[in-house]
């Protein structure tokens, strides 16, 4: 479903039109964009804040392997190249 | 069945509108403005709204630039943490109006286009509206709100479809929706008129699939097909009272904006329930949720869990019955009232009846 495996160099950034918030009904961070939202786990609510165009993606694996203690490279270029593939992250 | 977290609210602020658009989707039986919520009502149901769960706002009409308090209210939605969306014609929308609306926090204008072809646009929208379409997506563009073209598509204008999605690249539209028409209401009554051939749908998915490769990127196209033309119903809103709710302009709240026509169901007003008891309690949202109401084919077939048995409004506008199957489905006998439909001779332009609110100037 997703495309071809984000390089590491990628600088991603969240979509302009999408915004990342704190939902205090639901206790979660969601993405709101027009017509859209999508609610975040804990995971990629921490790899979507890293998304502001000044980070690649070799440096939020690094930011967070530290973060949560193990490898995490696997989730976060799946992760992201899902959010890259429906265009809610896209190249900063 | 409990209810889940809805996502998402439709504000129809009013039903007054310079346009007259003959597959509106609001009911034949038009609210006047005598009859409209007040400002303090609508504010109290955002609020309640975000409460509820609610994200995503649609503040839609009719043209809810007649609205006075529309900036005000949008203002409100922002605070609330709503992420708001003008569902407008462009009609009305000054530079003094749509910088105040920047200012109220409103992040998403979504501006309707009829065609691309400027004499049969306003032919379809009853009034001549073209060049304040123009200006208005200038302004848009140039305050820098997310920006939606949106579509009505219909034998008049699909063939078209590729000019008309060249047209919102052009005017900078960050999206584009196109959808076929829907077959309640005013659409219904204009059916013959607006139903497609099968040839103009085939041509223009084409088109459209090969526009959304090549735009993507740069502009995000949706497009949605006729579902009489579609084997099985579309997945109505994720199911009745699921995720999306509509307050009319009177404060009558349901389901789907074509729910009014289920003449079967009372449905409730936010001037006399909060919006969470409407969500959660009312008999008319609680009609549909789940599967215990569904009668075969519905009951027995494994595509309920992806369809929910299509649109109830559908459902009763076609068969009487809001119960039965929706009649799109190619697995119920009914199916034969949707291929009588489209059997039917074509009737042109001409016999449009436009929507218009009683009292109102009729269209030219």
């Amino acid at each position: 479903m997703s495309g071809a495996p984000l390089a590491l160099d990628f600088v991603p950034r969240i979509w302009r039109l999408a915004r990342m918030e704190f939902d205090t009904v639901r206790q979660r961070h969601v993405l709101l964009y027009p017509e859209g939202a999508v609610l975040l786990n804990e995971t990629g609510a921490a790899i979507l804040k890293l998304c502001d165009g000044s980070h690649s993606v070799g440096e939020i694996v690094t930011i967070l392997s530290e973060r949560y203690q193990a490898d995490v490279s696997a989730d976060v270029t799946e992760y992201l190249a899902q959010m890259t593939d429906r265009e809610l992250v896209r190249a900063g | 069945m409990p209810a889940d977290y809805p996502t998402t609210l439709l504000a129809e602020l009013t039903h007054r509108c310079p346009l007259h658009c003959p597959y509106c989707s609001n009911p034949l039986e038009l609210i006047r403005a005598e009859g409209e919520l007040s400002t303090a009502d609508w504010k109290r149901v955002f609020s309640q709204a975000r409460g509820l769960g609610v994200l995503q706002l649609g503040l839609s009409g009719g043209e809810p630039l007649l609205r006075k308090d529309l900036e005000e209210l949008a203002a409100h939605a922002r605070q609330e943490g709503l992420y708001s969306t003008l569902v407008t014609s462009g009609l009305g929308l000054t530079r003094a109006r749509a910088e105040r609306l920047k200012e109220a926090g409103l992040e998403h204008i979504q501006i309707s286009i009829q065609d691309s072809d400027p004499q049969v646009a306003e032919q379809i929208a009853g009034v001549r509206s073209v060049k304040h379409k123009q200006t208005a997506a200038a302004l848009v563009r140039e305050l820098g709100f997310a920006f939606t073209v949106n579509v009505v598509l219909h034998r008049a204008n699909l063939d078209r479809i590729g000019e008309i999605i060249d047209m919102a690249a052009g005017l900078g539209a960050d999206r584009i929706e196109l959808a076929n028409t829907q077959y309640y209401g005013w659409g219904l009554k204009n059916r013959a008129a607006l139903m497609p051939s099968r040839e103009q749908v085939e041509r223009s998915r084409e088109v459209a699939e090969r526009a959304i490769q090549q735009y993507r990127g740069r502009m995000q196209i949706t497009y949605v097909l006729p579902d009489y033309y579609e084997a099985y119903p579309k997945a109505c809103y994720g199911g009745w009272g699921k995720v999306y709710l509509v307050v009319a302009p009177n404060g009558i709240t349901l389901p789907c904006h074509g729910a009014t026509q289920i003449t079967t169901l009372t449905f409730d007003n936010v001037r006399d329930h909060s919006l969470e008891w409407i969500w959660r309690e009312s008999e008319a949202f609680n009609a549909f949720r789940g599967d215990s109401w569904m009668k075969d084919p519905c009951r027995s077939c494994p595509r309920k869990a992806l369809d929910f048995g299509g649109c109830r409004c559908q459902a009763f506008a076609l068969t009487g019955d809001a119960a039965n199957t929706d009649p799109v489905c190619t697995l119920t006998p009914l199916r034969r009232i949707v291929d009588d439909a489209l059997g039917e001779a074509p009737r042109p332009i001409e016999e449009y009846q436009y929507r218009y609110v009683p009292g109102e100037p009729a269209p030219v």
